[in-house]
């Protein structure tokens, strides 16, 4: 299945990455090569197969609900690109 | 012998008996990453970290109580996160990101007495083939045959180099279709990517949480052991890691594979394959079956499925876990215009941070995991995983021990020669290499020889889960019986 400039646009915007108008007919191209390429799997027999959730058979480790680390404030801010009186610090998004 | 051309085994072994310090050994390789500048293998130097860390070393040798790796000079991909120290992934979206914390893998090789040189160049977020989509541009392969530049594979392709070219004893990887062993192949080092959950991931900057294992570069199979029996191991940071007890891998190196049973899976043999690999993949045959193993034709039926299966997977989960990027808690921010708001922000900061190649790869994750996609492709990939992993299960289950296979379907390209090539393209250089992800075993890449042009070729091995002691005997004979000596001629 080709991917048109509509859908180009769109997977743009939900993956929240900002392309140009002028590059939605070359990127369209490329994901539908990627995509072309993915369609092989419809060759194959996946009748009574379950999808794979966990590449070795395990049960996750479970602990204890109970907090093992805070009080860091100072450590989780220190790469913000804008942090202020102890927040991260973004563009206004209630008016 | 210059210090910094010694293994791992060689200089842990001259540093017990005095022969040589900790300290000459860091500032001999230190000269040499001064000289290999022009590899663009090391990113971000570390001199003070690495000189009080021989320092310590120094004063352990001397106390008498230095495990293996103390006092040895490593590169730590930059995927890593190291605590203080630049940690960018490669990637323009980190810039000036320094971890408030250390991984868990550097953070073991620390407490093993390791020495830290520098973090080591990489393709951006680990997403490449060939070390092009790196932000720090391309690193150069020490090795050259003629008047081009030669990729050193990825994305582990400045730990390969560095390694290659003696800037460092060892250096860290990451492997999540083939990032170790394809680079390990082109430098001609050996590389091995551990069963899924060996080692922590922890602290390391996720790509395919699925698929992603750290593991070591080295210049022997015994260094390989060493190395990563210094970085495995249970840690309650990583859900995923297993809490299974580390063997002595050097130990395991006991050169004798008699009886074991060696699979060669007649769906690696691709329509279009080089003589050459032919011919490299026959005489690795040759020698396994020398040194007493039974070589044993099997099937893999569904090996042709593994990349588009990895191409929908490995995607998804990128897409997901670099929804972090965001441009608030770290990394690059957009500059914004007037009236712009959040929403402008996370889309214009993830389109100057994120490359070409990764922008693309979370696109089409987030196509595959869209509402209408995600049974048609998604799940369908998890399907075919199932089935890719129950291939190796029914061989191991039938008795084989290990299976041999080519690393990669060819030796270094060109730099900028698949420029203008199709994406897809450029993943067909895993396709030797990727099952092994799926399917979660170990795998690693052994130096065989070289072809015409006077480049290195590797072969790999696939273990069983868990047995990389047995995995890595089985590359101690290979590489014993290659007696692959040739190293890059310094031009650098």
């Amino acid at each position: 299945m080709s991917i048109d400039i509509d859908t180009a646009r769109r997977v743009a915007k939900l993956a929240r990455i900002r392309v140009d108008e002028a590059d939605l007919p070359k990127l369209a191209g490329q994901l539908s090569g990627i995509v072309g390429f993915m369609e092989q799997l419809t060759e194959v027999d996946v009748t009574g197969i379950e999808p794979m959730v966990s590449v070795t058979p395990m049960r996750l480790k479970r602990r204890a609900d109970v907090v093992t680390d805070g009080n860091i404030q100072r450590a989780v801010l220190a790469n913000a690109p804008d942090a202020r009186e102890g927040f991260f610090a973004v563009p206004k998004v209630v008016e | 012998m210059n210090p910094n051309e010694m293994t791992i085994a060689g200089a842990r072994d001259a540093l017990r008996k005095g022969e040589l310090s900790a300290v000459d050994l860091t500032m001999a390789c230190m000269v040499a990453m001064d000289a290999g500048d022009g590899l663009n293998a090391f990113v971000h130097r570390t001199p003070d970290i690495a000189l009080d860390q021989a320092r310590a070393a120094d004063g352990r040798l001397a106390a008498g109580e230095a495990p293996s790796m103390c006092g040895i000079p490593v590169g730590i991909k930059d995927l890593f996160c190291t605590k203080g120290v630049a940690s960018q992934a490669g990637s323009h979206i980190l810039r000036g990101f320094k971890p408030e914390y250390e991984s868990t893998v550097t953070a073991k090789l620390f407490g093993a007495g390791a020495v830290m040189l520098g973090k080591l160049n990489m393709d951006e977020f680990a997403m490449g083939s060939s070390n092009e989509t790196s932000c720090y541009g391309d690193v150069i392969n020490p090795w050259k045959v003629d008047d081009r530049s030669l990729t050193p594979g990825g994305s582990s392709g400045g730990s390969a180099a560095a390694v290659a070219a003696d800037l460092c004893l060892a250096a860290t990887g990451t492997d999540t279709g083939g990032s170790i062993r394809q680079p390990a192949a082109f430098t001609g080092i050996v590389g091995i990517k551990p069963t899924y959950g060996r080692v922590s991931r922890w602290g390391v900057v996720a790509f395919a949480s699925s698929l992603d294992q750290a593991g070591p570069m080295t210049k022997s199979v015994r260094d390989a052991a060493i190395m990563l029996g210094a970085m495995a191991g249970h840690d309650e940071k990583d859900s995923t890691s297993a809490d299974l007890a580390v063997p002595d891998f050097e130990a395991a190196l006991t050169g004798d594979i008699r009886g074991k049973k060696i699979g060669i899976p007649r769906e690696y043999r691709m329509d279009g394959m080089s003589a050459e690999i032919d011919a490299l993949w026959a005489d690795g045959i040759a020698m396994m079956r020398d040194a007493g193993a039974e070589i044993v034709d099997i099937s893999l039926p569904h090996t042709k499925y593994a990349l588009p299966a990895y191409y929908v997977i490995a995607p998804a989960e990128a897409s997901s876990n670099l929804a972090r990027y965001d441009g608030v808690r770290y990394g690059h921010r957009a500059t914004l215009a007037a009236g712009d708001g959040i929403t402008d922000m996370y889309e214009k900061t993830r389109a100057e941070g994120f490359g070409p190649e990764v922008q693309r790869r979370i696109m089409v994750g987030t196509y595959v995991l869209s509402a209408g996609f995600y049974d048609a492709y998604y799940n369908r990939a998890r399907k075919v995983r199932a089935l890719i992993k129950r291939d190796f299960e029914l061989a191991f289950g039938a008795g084989i021990d290990a299976i041999l296979t080519p690393a990669t379907p060819s030796s270094a390209f060109g730099l900028g020669e698949m420029a203008n090539a199709d994406p897809v393209e450029m993943y067909l250089n895993d396709v030797f290499t990727v099952t092994v992800n799926l399917a979660g075993l170990p795998g690693i890449s052994v130096p065989v020889g070289l072809d015409k042009k006077g480049l290195p070729l590797g072969l790999q091995l696939i273990g069983r889960p868990w047995e990389e002691g047995d995995l890595l005997n089985h590359a101690f004979v290979l590489e014993r019986a290659a007696g692959f000596v040739a190293k890059a001629q310094k031009w650098w």
